[in-house]
């Protein structure tokens, strides 16, 4: 039963025990911008772009509960200058070079700058080192461009039934390792038909043979937005869910 | 000399290609020269930078030359603009940020495949490379940057008309592009 509501924006949007404010929300076609949040995985909390304020309290729209009267406010200048930050953070952590990289047009990090109007990062830029793992025929790992989201580590846990990676480290040293005993991909059983080697928003995690299938210039997000990809694509998951669920 | 705007450009560590996506306005490039003075550019040879309004920037910081012109385009133009991926966050040139210096230079001149008599260039006439290859925000202060690898000419053309007419640029969101 849909007899609930809450606002975002002032728009009253319905939800059911149990959904958070982004479920509830990206059903209602109210985008808010995430990148760690997947609809197929349980939430994360990580990545603070979907930070919206709660009756005037910041809180991640994926971890929060959805409740009746909630006032939330989402798409506002503050909010989007600061979810603009955390992106620049992460373009100068990583080494995100969209000109030599076969993801673009299809990364949710790429188009997240597209969607913030993000134009240059004001931070000194890291280019840290990791190590490159093509070990794995159909898979490959390219750790420059991971931004500790976790999806393919819950995707694995969750969806895969396998665990095929985990983040190890802190801060600086944070990284994504893979569980095999030599640590290389190759060893693990991961397959390029799991949904971890999938659901990466970068190209950290790319299935070989397929980077250039869709020509540049009609990929994704060529042109179309991040919010109406991920809003099509959340509400057909999420609904499927639901309907799975009854 | 007029009293029209001068605008400068140069490419530091970069491919020329910006300049090739500017050169790409076509035509148009008869009502920009009507409009502002080219001063320092790869387009006129002048190698004398002037006081100038418009300072375009490709590419990002890879040697001792490409500091000293970048810092001569800050004391010497109003507006500062980084054009293109290398020189707001390094692009391709910047993957040699992932090794040290003198193991490119080994590869490059020493060990690599196909290389003839092997010697690393020590001409004093030569840039010396700098130990890493940085964006240019990190050197000197940058007004407005344009992303792209190249910036659509469209954009070029939109960002030089909104400076040249006083207005703060917006790149329309269709000329956006990291790639």
């Amino acid at each position: 039963m849909n007899d609930q509501a809450f606002t975002i924006d002032d728009h009253p949007v319905p939800f059911r025990r149990g959904e958070s404010i982004m479920e509830a929300a990206l059903l209602a076609g109210i985008y808010i911008p995430h990148l760690c949040f997947h609809p197929l995985l349980e939430p994360h909390g990580s990545c603070r772009l979907c930070t919206v304020e709660v009756n005037g309290k910041p809180l991640p729209a994926c971890t929060t509960p959805a409740a009746a009267g909630l006032e939330v406010t989402n798409d506002t200048e503050a909010l989007n200058q600061q979810r603009r930050t955390l992106l620049q953070l992460l373009f100068a952590e990583g080494n995100h070079c969209c000109p030599s990289c076969e993801k673009s047009g299809h990364c949710e990090l790429q188009a997240m700058g597209y969607w913030l109007k993000m134009l240059d990062s004001p931070f000194p830029y890291l280019f840290p080192r990791r190590a490159l793992d093509a070990s794995h025929p159909a898979v490959l790992l390219d750790r420059d461009r991971c931004i500790f989201c976790e999806r393919c580590v819950r995707a694995s846990r969750e969806l895969d039934g396998k665990e095929v990676f985990a983040l190890a480290g802190r801060g600086l040293n944070t990284r994504l390792i893979v569980n095999s005993p030599s640590g290389r991909l190759g060893d693990s059983d991961l397959e390029a038909s799991d949904h971890a080697a999938r659901i990466c928003p970068t190209g950290a995690l790319l299935v070989r043979g397929e980077g250039f299938r869709t020509p540049i210039g009609k990929r994704p997000f060529d042109g179309k937005s991040l919010s109406e990809t991920c809003l099509q694509r959340a509400a057909a998951l999420l609904k499927e869910g639901k309907e799975s669920e009854r | 000399m007029s009293d029209r705007p001068c605008v400068a450009t140069t490419s530091l560590a970069g491919c020329f290609g910006c300049h090739m996506s500017f050169l790409d306005i076509d035509e148009r490039i008869v009502e920009l020269a009507e409009a502002i003075h080219l001063d320092r550019t790869p387009l006129t040879d002048i190698k004398q930078l002037h006081h100038c309004r418009i300072g375009l920037i490709e590419g990002g910081v890879g040697s001792e030359e490409n500091l000293q012109v970048l810092q001569e385009f800050r004391a010497r133009c109003e507006i500062v603009v980084a054009v293109g991926a290398c020189a707001i966050n390094g692009g391709i040139p910047a993957l040699r940020n992932h090794f040290e210096l003198r193991d490119c230079l080994r590869e490059v001149y020493l060990e690599g495949m196909g290389v003839d008599d092997p010697q690393i260039p020590d001409d004093p006439e030569l840039p010396r490379p700098l130990p890493r290859l940085r964006p240019i925000h990190e050197l000197v202060k940058v007004d407005y940057s344009l992303p792209g690898c190249p910036p659509p000419a469209e954009a070029i053309w939109k960002l030089l008309q909104d400076l040249l007419a006083g207005r703060e640029p917006v790149i329309p969101s269709e000329l956006l592009r990291y790639d």
